[in-house]
């Protein structure tokens, strides 16, 4: 069938690919525009609170504005297909979460001891730096394949380290942080990456095994139980790193990356419901075996009983969080004008409420739509790019930074059980200002090669001719270049957007 | 895998917009109902870390809020910290307590203080686009500082309340109720001392929050008789020269009590003397039998019409004043309540307005403590007007009362409040509360009779420092006599 017989919107069969005008002038100004909206915030604080601009502020100003710069250029040498926004996302959620904790800290008040601005500047730097670094050196993406099984060891290793006598830490009843060299670290930040690699490569390979043996029952596809062996492990890790390490936040989010992850390789639904059964069953066991999970249902459902509120450990943090987000109403209180100080760890776990109190429904609504556009160009970058791998990388990073958003904030908003985790970008923590830097480098990565273009023809116009049934079995990967090739159903190449 | 990532993106779309709903919920739908939340510390931490405009007397201001340096911002200092003349103004101005809310004025104007009034909208509106924060306004009084003096003086170490009101317009000049508290110990940040120094005020002897004027109610005694002798007037077909039985002592009807005059006397030689000189001497008998003959409707109609069965809002409420209702009203009751005895209960302001309603020639003005309202540019935001609420009596049956009082302070029971050169009219009340238990002293005047500038009512609880020698005449007359003194020289 010729490109003439199926009408004019179609392209022909092999062509010279569209050169994308590289988008780097409109992530410039998208970078002014959220460097000025961080130093912006800056400013308002230091009058919010202080009547003056805050110390030492136009050299921080300059230092932010300087780190943006540096990661632009980086981008502009050696990624520079990238997508235009999620570096200008990153920046721009950084820059007004610096805001917050200077704020915060600026208070002065009993419960603010723990903010500290000028570590976490240097944190986000080191991670401007660790993102710079990786844009540098991993020309494509792909080279992390072959470390799907060292990712493996990591992960395991990472998770158990805080057990390790002598260099874990407990802190505030969770086993989650290691200690070395009086470096403090929560290395579950990084099994969010290192988890990813080894389930995008794992999956390349057995996605087929997953997806299409086993029995099927009520037109459902069923693994087989063999097959269920990785599930079942994942699922024991999680919950052992809920039981050992009390951290609920942590195996929620390793328990729900893995489910997106088959689901997204192997495209059977079964798997998500059963992922969402055993995680349901295993929760209702938690819930009535260990006290904090109990605590934690119990201050969620009922956070305005008096006794619950009263009770420590209760829902006062939580109910405070949201007299904090009454308080700012629709438009806020302004930067420095509210009292976010008053809810224990304003600066971290609770910066959502924080920002919500002294920016408003408006600008919280605005904040979630940039974790919305940074997870979203996420995916578009994995269903653009022409590897297996990297789309399930693509897609399990993206997935991971809007599962931890979803949980962060719909725990402290009450749509969920509240659990430990920090808020991307935002909450002050160096660990995950660093991984989630990482991540952002390595969509950038991912996105450069995405939309990089090419001279390879254009496959989904050459299959034309055989469309097989089922996309998983065309996609049979021998070599990662050539897992574009899967045959997609007519009305996909359609998508001109690609 | 592209549909799957399609599908994950739309799940994605609804987590999020599962998270926008929830913000929105609780920012927005259910905002209110949190913000009201006694648990709620903001709320007070809100009111407090504004700069709370300042309640002035006179041009200077009585209450402030001077910036301090902890987390709430501002401090509010009462009469510049001086205890004593705190205390003076407390029953006017209230407190602003972190533990334990506000009172008086400071409640009663609080939107305008705190600057959160539907009123300044403007204000707001500048103040969200100049970047400036919000600035309470500043509430002017009608209090004037000599008259609050010198009842605050006259009073002395006594129990009692003054409140004194300009007839014409219903502006309160005065509002002293003894004994007060110092409003600065309750506005203390520290909740743990704000908390102990309520409670021992709550604790104290002889109840120090409550503003006497308008929170509590007493028997009027005598003064009473002046709304007994109006509805003679204006429901008997008497006139001031109309004789009326005034016997030694008069049978309570359907008992076998007697009630006799002030120490037994007898009012008249001839046992029946005129309306006026029943007034003048302030006659039980012929008061007791007065309000048996004109029955306890036409009594309760005419209190009413001077404000009975209502609150006052200056803007605080008044206690309710009451006359009995019609219900197992029986004449005996009625015969007590026509010398403000039995049933009837009356706030002093309620006996002030009723001075002030003949003063005004029958016409009762809505009283009021709160004159301009000024936004921190000093323009007028609100300036109260005066308002009559109703003719009270008619203007003859007015000035044949105000008559009837100017004869009582000339030659009657009340000639302690003579001013030279100034014809006071005015009502002696001595009203019994328990057997053996000295009276209160009432005493409500207007003055000048001919032009008044000021109306006033005195009450002293339980005989004051004269104890069971105390009479209205006695211990009231004179502070009456020094505070419309002050406010006729202002």
């Amino acid at each position: 069938m010729s490109a003439l017989e199926q009408g004019a919107g179609l392209e022909p069969d092999v062509v010279e690919p569209r050169v994308r005008r590289p988008l780097r002038i409109a992530e410039l100004w998208l970078l002014v525009l959220a460097v000025t909206a961080g130093v912006g915030a800056f400013a308002l604080v230091g009058i919010g609170v202080h009547d003056s601009l805050p110390d030492h502020f136009w050299r921080e100003s300059a230092a932010l504005a300087g780190l943006a710069l540096v990661a632009h250029v980086v981008v502009r040498v050696k990624a520079p297909f990238a997508d235009q926004t999620i570096l200008p996302a990153v920046v721009l959620l950084n820059g007004l979460g610096l805001a917050m904790i200077l704020r915060i800290q600026e208070s002065g008040a009993r419960g603010a001891a723990g903010a500290d601005v000028v570590r976490n500047t240097q944190w986000s730097a080191l991670g401007v730096v660790l993102a710079c670094l990786v844009i540098w050196f991993l020309k494509d993406h792909r080279a992390l394949r072959k470390l799907t099984y060292t990712a493996m060891f990591s992960s395991l290793v990472l998770l158990v380290l805080p057990l390790v006598p002598g260099i874990g830490l407990r802190v505030r009843g969770a086993q989650i942080w290691i200690s070395i060299a009086g470096f403090t670290m929560q290395p579950a930040e990084f099994v969010k990456i290192t988890l990813v690699i080894f389930f995008a490569g794992y999956l390349v390979s057995n996605r087929d095994t997953l997806a299409l043996a086993g029995p099927k029952v009520l037109g459902l596809q069923l693994p087989r139980i063999r097959d269920l062996g990785p599930l079942a492990l994942v699922w024991i890790a999680s919950l052992g790193v809920l039981v050992f390490q009390r951290d609920l936040g942590t195996s929620l989010l390793v328990f729900g990356i893995f489910v997106a992850m088959l689901y997204l390789a192997t495209e059977r639904f079964s798997w998500v419901l059963i992922g969402m059964v055993m995680f349901a069953g295993g929760a209702v066991v938690a819930a009535q075996a260990f006290s904090h999970v109990g605590q934690r249902m119990t201050g969620w459902l009922h956070a305005f009983d008096p006794a619950v509120f009263n009770a420590r450990g209760g829902s006062g943090q939580l109910v405070g969080g949201l007299f904090g987000m009454a308080n700012g109403g629709m438009v806020g209180t302004g930067w420095g004008r509210g009292f976010p100080y008053l809810v224990p760890f304003s600066f971290s776990d609770f910066i959502y409420t924080s920002l919500a109190e002294e920016l408003g429904l408006t600008g919280m609504l605005a904040i979630l739509m940039v974790f919305l556009i940074f997870v979203e160009r996420g995916l578009r970058t994995a269903i653009t790019v022409r590897d297996g791998f990297g789309k399930l990388l693509a897609g399990g990073l993206a997935f991971t930074v809007a599962l931890q958003t979803f949980v962060v904030v719909g725990g402290v908003t009450r749509l969920i059980p509240l659990t430990g985790l920090t808020l991307p970008f935002m909450a002050q923590g160096g660990s995950s200002l660093l991984s989630n830097w990482i991540i952002a480098a390595l969509l950038i990565v991912i996105s450069n090669n995405a939309r990089r273009p090419s001279a390879l023809p254009m496959r989904g116009q050459v299959g034309q001719g055989r469309i097989v049934p089922d996309a998983g079995a065309a996609a049979e990967v021998t070599s990662p270049s050539t897992a574009a090739t899967q045959v997609i159903t007519p009305d996909l190449t359609q998508d001109g957007d690609r | 895998m592209n549909t799957t990532l399609r599908r994950l993106s739309a799940v994605i779309m609804v987590m999020f917009l599962g998270l926008m709903v929830a913000t929105t919920y609780t920012q927005f739908l259910r905002a209110d109902q949190l913000n009201r939340d006694p648990r709620n510390v903001r709320s007070i931490f809100r009111e407090f870390n504004v700069a709370r405009g300042p309640i002035v007397v006179a041009g200077q201001p009585i209450v402030e809020s001077v910036p301090v340096d902890t987390p709430f911002g501002f401090q509010r200092v009462y009469a510049g910290g001086d205890a004593e003349k705190a205390q003076m103004y407390a029953p006017v101005t209230g407190f602003f307590s972190l533990v334990n809310g506000s009172t008086a004025v400071e409640s009663a104007a609080n939107s305008f203080l705190n600057g959160q009034a539907d009123a300044l909208w403007v204000d707001r509106l500048q103040n969200l686009l100049t970047g400036r924060k919000t600035q309470g306004s500043s509430v002017e009084l009608t209090i004037d500082p000599a008259v609050q003096q010198a009842a605050w003086d006259a009073l002395g170490g006594q129990r009692g309340a003054v409140v004194a009101v300009e007839p014409k317009t219903g502006r309160i000049l005065a509002m002293v109720s003894k004994p007060s508290y110092d409003p600065n110990v309750l506005a203390v940040h520290s909740t743990g001392q704000a908390g102990q120094a309520y409670q021992d005020l709550l604790n104290a002897e002889n109840d120090p929050l409550i503003n006497r004027t308008i929170g509590a109610l007493y028997p009027p005694g005598s003064t009473f008789k002046i709304v007994t002798a109006a509805a003679a007037l204006e429901k008997g077909g008497l006139t001031p020269d109309s004789v009326i039985p005034a016997p030694v002592t008069f049978r309570l009807p359907g008992t076998s009590t007697d009630l006799p005059n002030f120490g037994g006397a007898a009012c008249s030689p001839t046992g029946e003397q005129t309306l006026t000189d029943a007034l003048r001497i302030s006659c039980n008998t012929a008061f007791a039998g007065l309000a048996v003959s004109l029955g306890g409707d036409a009594i309760r109609e005419t209190a009413e019409q001077f404000g009975f069965g209502d609150p006052f809002q200056v803007p605080m409420r008044s206690a309710v004043s009451r006359y009995p209702a019609a219900e197992g009203f029986t004449d005996d009751r009625v015969a007590l309540s026509g010398i403000g005895q039995g049933d009837v209960t009356s706030t002093p302001l309620q006996m002030a307005m009723v001075s002030a309603a003949i003063a005004n020639h029958g016409t009762l003005m809505q009283p009021y403590l709160i004159d301009t309202i000024r936004d921190p540019d000093l323009e007028v935001v609100q300036r109260t007007e005066p308002q009559a609420i109703r003719d009270a009596v008619s203007r003859t049956t007015a000035d044949e009362l105000r008559d009837m009082m100017v004869a009582t302070v000339e030659t009657g029971s009340g000639t302690a409040a003579q001013i030279p050169g100034v014809q006071v009219a005015g009502k002696t009340g001595t009203a019994q509360t328990a057997p053996g238990v000295a009276p209160h002293a009432w005493f409500t005047a207007f003055a000048p009779a001919d032009d008044p500038q000021v109306a006033i009512a005195v009450i002293v609880e339980h005989g004051g420092d004269l104890a069971q020698g105390a009479t209205g005449g006695r211990l009231a007359a004179p502070i009456a006599r020094a505070v419309l003194q002050a406010a006729l020289n202002r």
